[in-house]
């Protein structure tokens, strides 16, 4: 009844939670219980690539909340994704206690290499794994909301909004570069031994690490998607549709997009914070302007404003990049850019939406080289 | 602020010495208008006169000057902001017919229905069976039954320009303002929207905005003439088109 509720006619949520539950598991088990010799067996890294696709399908499906469903398009969402991380990355610097190269029980290494003599007063707490999860969250949502509730108020739209979110990820690179930030700057912060007591290093970890990426993106899925099928969800649209409009029916359009824009950083928080155990190290080099782009890239080629749309393309053009940078690294964001036009130019529903209508085609034409008398199109999930 | 006789009805719009100006340009020269309760108020004139900027600044998206623009008599627009006046009962129109493109028409009138507006509770709003009898009804008058399903930005010009007029009335709005709504319309959609209009007005009060004269004729209503951003003339339409400085400016090009 609720699943009925959720889904109505949608086969598309269906198929991907469904996927999703079968790569998982199979992953899982092909790890942990083949021997490392047999054909079928997963590698750890392999296990550790694909949890990290999974965070960036999270952040993908974030911006898609916003850019898909409210036209807002967050060229700085990757700062949110790193908030997180930091979050998550300061709590696992907190447990590796006296294990540290200078063996000092409290302060991580960089700070003893730095001579400080305490811990700063912002890092109090974030042993406590509970207090860094909820840090996971309010950091990006404060910073979102303060962010959104400035720019949306005053009305700051399009390409001026895109490009203050640039700037924002950009001051926040500059700031966790330096030293005094307490933030380990240019280094980051790295070698991570446990989470939640857990060697991090187990083929055990690694899978549980996984697993917990694909239920939280499943969850953020089924969030989105209650979210965007509820009517609030249909003033999202409306606002992205006619502004105006909206406005001029008593809509307060601010409180909506900043709503959906703090969610959003939220969710792309949480991302941030399963993707640092998983890569085991966090770096200034996240809140790098180019890592929000390229989020909004594997949107746009998975097909905007679809949600599973965001999810495959994040996973899609990240294969891709792993490939393609093992064998010309230097080529890579070239290669990135055609992409981002080529599915400008011909694929503007992208993967999700174009592909349906390809084999659609397909089917269509088979039929007639059959020589049958054209059949009644069959119904087709639409790529809302 | 003194607003005429005191015995006779509150107006429900009265703008009095409104001005305003983008770069120096006066778009609205001190401006004064008065519509009573229940009236329909047909404004012709010619392009750029200002017609559009007195929607603007009665619908809360530009700010005056100088000026009064009170609502029901009592009420400062001039203080409140786009949300709050179209909820205080002010349902406004485009120029360019503007719907939703990717709902469906149905879901259009839904989210115009008055009620709820407030993010929170629009999130667990369910569609309650007074609100589908009003879509329905709505449908009905706009003669969108049939294309209920549809996505309104499959409809056609005129489909999208009643749509808009239904999601206005899907407001229940005591005021409405409507701008240029017969632009691009078959003659016979005008002849059609003008019966609408008068069958609106039976309810509500109608500020339109129109520059076909046939159009005009068939609301039979006071008309008020605006000319670089003030009234040149205002009257029933075979008195102002009778005026010379009226026929100088509009209509004698
Ligand atoms: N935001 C703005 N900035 C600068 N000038 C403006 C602005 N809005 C309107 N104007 C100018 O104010 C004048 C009045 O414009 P307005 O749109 O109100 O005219 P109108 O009577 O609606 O004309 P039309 O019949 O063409 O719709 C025009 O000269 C227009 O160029
Ligand atoms: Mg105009």
């Amino acid at each position: 009844m609720i699943m009925k509720r959720l889904f109505g006619s949608d086969a598309m949520a269906l198929w991907f939670l469904a996927c999703l539950l079968v790569v998982t598991v199979l992953v899982g088990v092909l790890n942990l219980a083949t021997p490392a010799d047999s054909a079928l067996h997963v590698p750890t890294y392999l296990v550790a690539l694909l949890g990290k696709y999974l965070c960036y399908a999270i952040l993908a499906l974030s911006i898609d909340l916003v850019w898909g469903y409210v036209g807002i398009l967050s060229l700085g969402h990757g700062a949110f994704f790193a908030l997180g991380g930091y979050a998550m990355g300061m709590y696992l610097m907190r447990q590796i206690g006296p294990r540290g190269v200078y063996g000092d029980p409290v302060l991580p290494d960089f700070m003893v290499f730095l001579n400080w003599k305490e811990l700063p007063w912002y890092w109090l707490g974030f042993d406590n794994f509970l207090f860094a999860m909820v840090m996971v969250a309010l950091v990006p949502g404060i910073l979102a909301f303060v962010f959104g509730y400035l720019a949306f108020r005053s009305r700051v739209t399009g390409v001026y909004l895109s490009i203050i979110t640039q700037a924002m990820t950009y001051a926040l690179l500059l700031a966790f570069f330096r030293n005094d930030m307490g933030f380990g700057g240019n280094n980051g912060l790295t070698d991570f031994k446990d989470l939640l007591g857990f060697n991090l290093q187990t083929d055990g970890m690694r899978v549980a690490l996984f697993a917990a990426s694909a239920l939280a993106l499943a969850l953020c899925y089924l969030l989105c998607l209650w979210i965007t099928r509820s009517r609030f969800g249909k003033v999202l649209i409306a606002v992205r549709d006619a502004e105006s409009r909206t406005r001029f029916m008593g809509y307060r359009v601010e409180g909506y997009k900043l709503a959906a824009f703090t969610l959003s950083a939220v969710m792309a928080g949480v991302a941030g914070a399963l993707y640092v155990p998983q890569v085991g190290i966090i770096n200034p080099g996240e809140f790098a302007p180019q890592n929000s782009i390229e989020a909004v890239v594997w949107v746009a080629v998975g097909g905007r404003g679809t949600l599973v749309g965001a999810a495959v393309g994040a996973i899609v053009v990240n294969f891709g990049k792993t490939v393609f940078t093992g064998v010309l690294p230097e080529l890579w964001l070239f290669a990135l850019g055609g992409l981002f036009v080529f599915v400008t130019l011909l694929m503007p529903k992208g993967i999700v939406g174009t592909v349906p209508q390809l084999l659609d085609m397909m089917r269509s034409r088979k039929a007639q080289n059959a020589g049958e008398t054209a059949k009644p199109e069959a119904p087709r999930p639409a790529a809302e | 602020m003194q607003i005429g006789d005191t015995s006779a009805p509150k107006p429900i719009l009265y703008v009095d010495g409104v001005t305003v100006t983008f770069d120096g340009f006066r778009a609205l020269n001190d401006l004064s208008l008065v519509i009573a309760p229940g009236e329909m108020r047909a404004i012709i004139g010619p392009n750029g006169a200002g017609k559009t900027t007195m929607m603007d600044v009665i619908t809360g998206k530009t700010r005056p000057d100088v000026g009064t623009v009170a609502f029901n008599g009592d009420v400062d627009l001039t203080k409140l902001d786009e949300a709050a006046i179209a909820q205080l009962g002010i349902g406004r129109k485009f120029q360019k017919p503007t719907v939703f493109e990717s709902h469906t028409v149905r879901d259009n009138l839904q989210l115009a229905l008055a009620g709820l507006r407030k993010p929170f509770t629009v999130l667990f709003a369910k569609e309650t069976a007074k609100e589908r009898q009003r879509i329905d009804e709505l449908l009905e008058l706009t003669k969108l039954t049939e294309s209920h399903g549809r996505l309104a930005g499959d409809l056609s010009h005129g489909q999208k320009q009643w749509l808009e007029i239904g999601m206005l009335l899907a407001q229940e709005p005591a005021l409405l303002l409507v701008d240029e709504p017969v632009a691009g319309m078959t003659d016979a959609e005008t002849a059609e929207t003008a019966e609408l209009l008068v069958e609106i007005n039976k309810t509500r009060s109608v500020v339109v905005v129109e520059h076909d004269m046939t159009f005009v004729k068939a609301l039979g209503v006071k008309v008020t003439v605006l000319h670089e951003g003030s009234v040149l003339a205002e009257g029933p339409l075979d008195q102002v088109q009778a005026n010379e400085r009226v026929i100088e400016v509009y209509l004698g090009r």
